[in-house]
């Protein structure tokens, strides 16, 4: 059954044609990365997904029910990690559930250990790494009771190493939880390795190019990166980025 | 407070020379008493005249009090109603900015036409010097709120007014308290100068009094209890501050300190 399916968003800011008639679904609990230049819409998609803005036509449902325009279904997690610097660790991770009712401290506090951040419940965020704060919010989407995630770009700002650290506790942590995910990056790599489903978005207007099912078993193991059909995948998916003279982290 | 002396005592030598260059020079030039009393004569000035003016720094400090309450609390309250009405906001804030170029103690001999004497003309006064700064610095605070966070509670379903509470409001704090500061010491000016214009006590009195009898001592009392009495409120809101916000960053509370 499919968690949200995308039907034929179309959008424009005045002459500027954005988004190209984007039709695509994503199953339930299952993780799709979506691949696309810089600057050819995938925030907008977000918005539009997130129900925040309106697309110039077409529908998103989730669950079957139409929630084109209609906020409330989707926990996102931006690009930076945005906590609120006045609220502890606890109270940050807790806010999607103060949003819509309930707070369930206990399996906040589950989550924060999980996420090797025990011992920073009552501390502040700027008492912490960059990589910790991503964590925290990766945790607060994870809490929240909506039941997709979107995840735009969340790890760019990240160095490499403790990239491939959160791309790994990341993917643990799904495996247990078991979301539908929707995740934004520009990085070939890092789309191979974490998804089930990889869209290709094509340059403006954008419109979805291409789709690879990644063959890859779970749990995935960090050394698939070096395996020679990993090689071949990115391969793959570069020539096909390429064709429409993209930069790309390759 | 170690910290504080450590760093301290430069300001505070410059302070103690100043003060005893004064000295000598009144001694040295011998200046009249009337044109400028030594730092001795206003000390012991204070001292004796204190049953004098004591009646006049209570009712200053109450007029102070009263005035920054209101004016503090209108301000907030205008800087919600802006923020949170578009309409209201693009109709006003333009004004607001403008507005604020004007010194408004220049109204004050007006409101002493309309509103004779007592508190009110004072309070309105006090009011309006208040009520710019932090209209404006909470409007600010406002709008620079996290974009991607007020992105991430709408997608979650946040109602505009969870949005204001649990993002805005808070966000604002800070900048809040920058405009409490400004506003704190200039409702001290403010009821000063309104005392000058017409009042039975405060002082803003006692001063006029001072200076038309030429007991220049006298005035140079009220200059320091003002100075005083705008320091010590500005410590209590930073006071205020320090409690309430405890989540500013390190490095920012340690350049402050
Ligand atoms: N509110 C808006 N009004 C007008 N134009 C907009 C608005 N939001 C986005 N755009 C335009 O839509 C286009 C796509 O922007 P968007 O932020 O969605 O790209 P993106 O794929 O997320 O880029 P990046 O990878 O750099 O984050 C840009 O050309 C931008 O100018
Ligand atoms: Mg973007």
């Amino acid at each position: 059954m499919s968690k949200l399916e995308v039907n034929a968003v179309s959008k424009s800011f005045g002459d500027n044609e954005v988004l190209r008639d984007v039709s695509f679904s994503i199953s339930d609990g299952e993780f799709v990365s979506l691949l696309g230049p810089s600057g050819s819409g995938k925030s907008t998609l977000f918005r539009i997904i997130g129900g925040i803005a309106q697309p110039s036509s077409g529908t998103v449902k989730l669950d079957s029910k139409e929630i084109t325009g209609k906020p409330g279904s989707i926990s996102y997690t931006p690009q930076s990690p945005s906590l609120m610097p006045w609220r502890t660790i606890l109270n940050n991770v807790l806010l999607g559930q103060e949003i819509t009712g309930s707070r369930d401290e206990h399996k906040a506090l589950e989550m924060i250990e999980r996420a090797g951040l025990k011992g920073y419940e009552n501390s502040y965020p700027h008492e912490l790494s960059g990589g910790m704060k991503q964590r925290v919010s990766f945790i607060r989407s994870m809490l929240s009771p909506q039941g997709l995630i979107l995840l735009d770009e969340p790890f760019s700002a990240l160095d490499e190493f403790t990239r491939l650290d959160m791309q790994k506790w990341l993917l643990s942590i799904w495996e247990l939880y078991q979301r539908s995910i929707l995740f934004v990056t520009h990085n070939i790599e890092e789309a191979l390795f974490l998804s089930d489903r990889i869209i290709i978005l094509s340059a403006k207007p954008a419109s979805v190019k291409k789709e690879f099912i990644i063959p890859f078993k779970r749990p995935r193991d960090e050394r698939i990166l070096l395996s020679e059909e990993f090689l071949q995948w990115k391969k793959v998916i570069y020539e096909e980025m390429r064709q429409q003279d993209v930069s790309v982290d390759y | 407070m170690r910290s504080f002396l450590q760093k301290g005592w430069r300001p505070i030598l410059v302070i103690v020379l100043l003060l005893l260059g004064w000295q000598l020079s009144t001694i040295i030039l011998q200046i009249p008493e009337w044109l400028l009393p030594s730092p001795t004569q206003i000390v012991r000035e204070a001292i004796t005249g204190w049953s004098i003016f004591s009646g006049h720094i209570t009712s200053t400090i109450q007029l102070i009090f009263i005035g920054f309450i209101i004016g503090s609390s209108i301000g907030i309250f205008v800087a919600i109603a802006l923020h949170l009405v578009p309409i209201l906001r693009e109709a006003f804030y333009p004004l607001i900015i403008i507005s604020q170029n004007i010194p408004t103690i220049v109204l004050a001999p007006l409101l002493v036409i309309w509103f004779g004497f007592g508190m009110l003309p004072k309070i309105i006064v006090i009011t309006l010097v208040c009520f710019f700064p932090i209209t404006i610095a909470l409007l600010d605070g406002f709008r620079q709120s996290d974009r991607d966070l007020k992105h991430y509670m709408q997608m979650a379903g946040a109602t505009n007014r969870q949005i204001f509470w649990k993002l805005e409001w808070p966000h604002a704090l800070p900048a809040l308290f920058s405009g409490l500061k400004i506003s704190a010491t200039y409702s001290v000016l403010g009821a000063v100068i309104s005392e000058w214009l017409g009042a039975s006590e405060g002082i803003g009195v006692y001063m006029t009094l001072a200076s038309s009898s030429f007991r220049t001592d006298r005035v140079f009392v009220a200059i320091f209890i003002i100075v005083i009495l705008s320091l010590l409120f500005f410590g209590i809101i930073l006071l205020l501050e320090k409690g309430l916000i405890k989540w500013k960053p390190k490095e920012e509370r340690e350049r402050h300190e």
